[in-house]
């Protein structure tokens, strides 16, 4: 016993109507024998059986429209058994018709009511996230009015001077403020601990004799007002920005799994805040600027941090850190790099200690300079290298 | 040789187990034919899917005659041209129902049958596509001075489109080993010959580019092979191109839906009454080359083999969707 | 074969990479109109004939589809085929055998067919040819999967990316700006091939970065420059494939630099620029610090007076002022 279905002819065709039976209840069919006609939205097709037998019993009268799939007729082979049940056969439709729900009238939509949005970049809007920042409060220089970076970051060094003030702000303010120094906690927090998980740190430190240059250093300054005088961090900075000028492979980043050596020089220079935490500004092009411009440039730099005025670009486009905590009294700094950074430099307090220079046991002035390397950029050769070339920068200081 | 006119006992020249052998092919393209209408018509078949029934005189006449080191470039009503040329059944069938184990791993369906150790280069589903290919595969054949000929098959719609008169042209220019096999079966989809071009005797089109051109009845399949025979010795010999428009027809709708508008019911029935079967089994038998139980044997035989084609594609495997978007560009390697 | 540093010709650069893959594989052959006695559309190919003879030098008749399909089959059939279609504007005529045959073999075989044909073809306007000749369609090619799309801009990308192409098992279409053939430059001693799968930071920068290929590079070079002097530092990255298209470069430069800029000669709606566009907005959104741009070619087929063609196409004059207004805002 076999079924008659309505065919599906085309991924396209859900439904047909029968339009003629060829045959009738009773009659013999061959495989292949036309039995039916159909009409589809391509027209009238006509209908084959599959198997040879006789036509047991009619489901779908002419005029009748059924789904793909649906049982037509009843086709006993040769020979069956006529089967009484057949008779009481019901039609089968597939379960796949899908019930036909009344139309639900479309409610009325209320015109779309534009609120007004504040413009805001997708990165100072991280920034925000980040460092806890009311963009609400915020105001926008960039096009439109629009809040980018910059402004996040001025607003957010502008946010810690409530601070001063303790006394007289209202409760709600100083959790902003804390909610400022939670912030860049959180962001520091982030940048470590990413450093920490990622970076294979390797570390070499060296000592530096000092007095050739803090002596150069002094007879320069003596001669100018105290306003102009330049401090030992300033040799600092030009010693390690002439080295990476000689080992360039620590001057860059590490990013996507490639090590990206950068050629401009930007010098990170650790300046930690009042209430805590630190940021690390760029000193752009440092190996390009003479000492009385690095000078004047951290000088400006420092104003500027404590201000909360720092330019963008500062804030992201060192290519390696300078850490130098000597003025706390330390001696020795092992530090964790800023990624994608591939390298961070630090420097203790420069103190008297016993030095022998040429069998001869004197007294000098001996700086410890650390480097923090990331072994996937590079390895302990290069970085003894660069240790290596700030000493002869430093002992070399008249050509700083 | 037209077999109408052969009276009984006049034809001997052909062999008794070649002329099962013809016979045989062209049932197997019939039955398995008539057997993917029925699974189209369950939904185990979808997308597009043209029939062969009526032309099968075509395929098995000319891929008979064709090396094992030819290629064949067929269009995308290509089930029997696969089937003859050697892909199994089962790896047919395994396509269409989708399945890893297909031919085309699932990936082609019913217009795209592909197959590497047949050299068969697949239906092309763009009427006129697969010429300038064919014509490109026998430009690297003698390149390489192989010997392998390229076998292309496509409708007489094609003719009406560029590729044609461009392909024709360029593979008599460079004399290239291609024949070119035009299934004249009046109808390009619903369109027909008379209605779609201003000179209807195709092998002239190809005689104008100075290609030899044989009109061949493509209902004849003791015609189509000798044409193809004589056409492959003239190819292999190096004199370029050759032609063959087999005249035949289409005895079943375009694709599966079609209602036919385009023709009336009463010209299918006559050209049924030629069918390239019912002909050369009226003439085998005629001739006391066959008899009833010998068809009864090869039907059974065919019954079995697309059953158990049935059963393998039923049993196939469907690509894991996290291979999607496997074969777009190759994997590894190099060509 | 030169072991010297040299000046040449970009277009001397795409013969000597056709010279040297005809000499180093024997299934290398070049086929187009007029590659033989008339020496190449663009006199790329000029005395090829004389030293590889008729059979691998192929002149072919006015017949795009048919000698496109020819170099599929041909590729199909075991040769390493060069099509040179004379310009993309003719590449039209062969779309069907690209996108229907070229692009579809080796997936509709289920891997069994790769075509490793190489398609060249010059691109782009601004040189006057008018509305018919000077289409950028190479970003449209870039829309379908199965082929692979290269731009090369410099003489070196010129000179070493047709053997990586030809080696590549896939259909590859080169697309060589019809304004580079006679640019002069630089190439190193003993010329490698290139790779082909990495866009390349063609200068590094701090604000923002310029994407772009082909002839864009230069001019988004010059700008770049000029840029400098005003203390904007533009990245340029060079695209240099279109497809499949090199994400990571120019997402790392982005989370650098948090503005983009990209410039191509292409139409701007639904051009190549929208879809680098659309990938920086899904994975690089929250590092942008401004709207991604586009500078692209105005909607409007090519004029043939050369103010209003020049008018149509991005220019150096262009990118440094987009690059100004994006950069202006960075308080």
């Amino acid at each position: 016993m076999a079924e008659f279905r309505m065919p599906s002819l085309g991924a396209d065709m859900e439904e047909g109507i029968l339009v003629e039976w060829k045959v009738k209840t009773g009659d013999h069919v061959k495989r292949g024998d036309i039995i039916a006609e159909v009409e589809t939205q391509k027209g009238i097709i006509e209908i084959e059986v599959f198997e040879d037998g006789v036509v047991e019993q009619i489901l779908v009268q002419p005029g009748e429209k059924v789904p793909v799939g649906t049982a037509l007729a009843i086709i006993r082979a040769e020979g069956e058994e006529e089967r009484p049940e057949t008779a009481e056969a019901k039609k089968t439709t597939p379960s796949t018709e899908e019930k036909k729900a009344a139309p639900e009238k479309p409610k009325p939509q209320p015109a779309i009511k534009r609120e007004k949005r504040i413009r805001i970049s997708p990165l100072a809007r991280r920034f925000a996230a980040e460092l806890a920042i009311d963009l609400s409060k915020v105001d926008g220089t960039g096009p439109d009015g629009a809040i980018n970076r910059a402004d996040v970051e001025r607003a957010a060094a502008q946010a810690k001077k409530p601070e001063k003030h303790v006394p007289e702000q209202p409760p709600e303010k100083k959790e902003r403020a804390a909610g400022f120094h939670e912030g860049i906690r959180k962001a520091i927090a982030a940048a470590m601990a990413r450093s920490n998980r990622e970076i294979p740190h390797y570390y070499l430190e060296t000592r530096i004799d000092m007095s050739r240059a803090l002596k150069g250093l002094e007879a320069e300054n003596r001669k100018r007002s105290v306003k102009e005088r330049i401090l030992p961090a300033v040799l600092l900075i030009k010693a390690v920005a002439l080295a990476l000028g000689d080992v360039p492979a620590l001057n860059g980043y590490w990013i996507d799994g490639v090590h990206r050596p950068q050629e401009a020089i930007h010098i990170g220079f650790a300046i930690s805040l009042r209430q805590g935490g630190l940021v690390t500004p760029a000193i752009h092009h440092a190996d390009l600027k003479s000492l009385d411009e690095l000078m004047e440039a951290l000088r400006d730099l420092i104003i500027r941090t404590r201000a909360g005025r720092l330019r963008s670009s500062e804030m992201t486009d060192s290519t390696i850190t300078i850490t130098n905590l000597g003025d706390i009294g330390v001696e020795t700094v092992y530090g964790v790099i800023y990624p994608p950074q591939v390298a961070l430099t630090g420097f203790g307090r420069i103190t008297e200690q016993p030095w022998v220079e040429n069998g001869m046991i004197g007294i000098r002035p001996v700086l410890t300079a650390t480097l923090a390397g990331d072994h996937r950029a590079t390895d302990g050769h290069t970085g003894a290298r660069f240790l290596d070339a700030i000493n002869k920068h430093l002992q070399d200081w008249e050509k700083l | 040789m037209n077999m109408e006119s052969t009276k009984k006992g006049e034809r001997t020249d052909i062999e008794r187990g070649h002329a099962f052998h013809l016979l045989y092919e062209m049932l197997r393209i019939r039955r398995f034919e008539e057997r993917c209408a029925e699974l189209y018509s369950a939904s185990k078949i979808r997308g597009f899917m043209h029939l062969y029934v009526g032309e099968e005189a075509v395929a098995v006449g000319v891929i008979d005659a064709l090396k094992p080191e030819d290629s064949v470039v067929a269009t995308y009503r290509e089930h029997g041209h696969a089937l003859i040329r050697g892909i199994p059944a089962g790896a047919i069938m395994a396509e269409m129902f989708g399945k890893v184990e297909g031919c085309s791993r699932g990936r082609g369906g019913s217009m795209h049958l592909f197959d590497d150790k047949t050299h068969f280069y697949g239906g092309n589903a763009i009427v006129g596509g697969g010429l300038p290919v064919a014509v490109g595969m026998a430009l690297a054949s003698k390149m390489k001075k192989e010997k392998g000929v390229t076998c292309c098959f496509f409708g007489e719609g094609a003719v009406a489109e560029g590729e044609f008169h461009e392909s024709m042209n360029l593979a008599a220019l460079w004399k290239l080993p291609v024949i070119f096999v035009c299934e004249n079966n009046l109808y390009a989809m619903g369109t027909a010959l008379t209605l779609s071009e201003s000179v209807t005797d195709i092998s002239k089109k190809a005689e104008s580019y100075n290609i030899i051109s044989d009109p061949v009845d493509g209902m004849d399949v003791l015609a189509v092979e000798k044409a193809a025979q004589k056409a492959l010795t003239a190819v292999r010999a190096g004199n370029g191109p050759y032609f063959l428009e087999c005249r035949t027809y289409r005895f079943r709708a375009h694709s599966m839906f079609d209602p036919e508008l385009y023709r009336k019911k009463t010209e299918v029935e006559e050209w049924k009454k030629h069918g390239p079967i019912v002909r050369f089994t009226r003439y085998l038998k005629e001739n006391d080359l066959l008899n009833d139980k010998d068809l009864d044997d090869i039907e059974q035989k065919i019954a079995s083999e697309i059953e158990e084609a049935v059963a393998f594609a039923d049993a196939g495997r469907p690509e894991p969707v996290e291979d999607l978007t496997r074969f777009v560009y190759s994997e590894g390697g190099k060509s | 074969m030169n072991t010297q540093d040299r000046e040449i010709t970009y277009r001397e650069a795409v013969r000597e990479a056709i010279r040297e893959a005809m000499q180093k594989d024997e299934r290398v052959f070049l086929m187009g109109e007029d590659v033989g006695r008339y020496g190449g559309c663009f006199a790329v190919s000029k005395d090829m004939l004389d030293e590889f003879g008729q059979e691998r030098i192929r002149d072919t008749p006015l017949s795009e589809s048919a000698f496109v399909g020819a170099g599929i089959g041909a590729a199909l059939g075991g040769m390493l085929p060069v099509v040179e279609i004379m310009t993309v504007n003719f590449s039209l005529l062969a779309l069907d055998q690209i996108v229907n045959n070229a692009a579809k073999y080796l997936h509709m075989s289920g891997g069994l067919f790769n075509v490793p044909v190489v398609i060249r073809m010059a691109t782009g306007g601004g040189k006057q040819l008018a509305a018919q000749h000077s289409h950028s369609l190479e970003g449209w090619y870039a829309h379908i999967p199965g082929i692979k799309v290269l731009t090369p801009a410099t003489i070196e990308d010129a000179r070493g990316m047709l053997w990586t192409a030809l080696m590549d098992p896939d259909p590859v279409l080169i697309f060589e700006n019809n304004t580079l053939y006679n640019m002069k430059g630089h190439l190193p001693a003993n010329p490698v091939p290139v790779d082909i799968d990495h866009a390349i930071v063609r200068r590094p920068g701090t604000d923002i970065t310029v994407i772009t290929y082909g002839v864009g590079l230069f001019k988004a070079l010059d700008a770049a420059e000029k840029l400098s002097e005003d203390d904007i530092e533009t990245e340029v990255i060079d695209l240099r494939t279109l497809r499949p298209l090199d994400d990571e470069t120019f997402l790392a430069s982005v989370a650098k630099t948090h503005r983009v800029l990209i410039v191509d000669e292409g139409w701007r709606s639904g051009g190549i620029s929208a879809e680098i566009s659309a990938r920086i907005m899904e994975r690089s959104f929250y590092d942008l610090d401004a709207p991604t741009e586009r500078l692209c070619g105005v909607e409007v087929p090519m004029p043939y007076a050369g103010h209003l063609e020049q008018a149509a196409l991005p220019q150096t004059e262009d990118i440094i002022s987009i690059v100004k207004r994006m950069v202006k805002s960075n308080g």
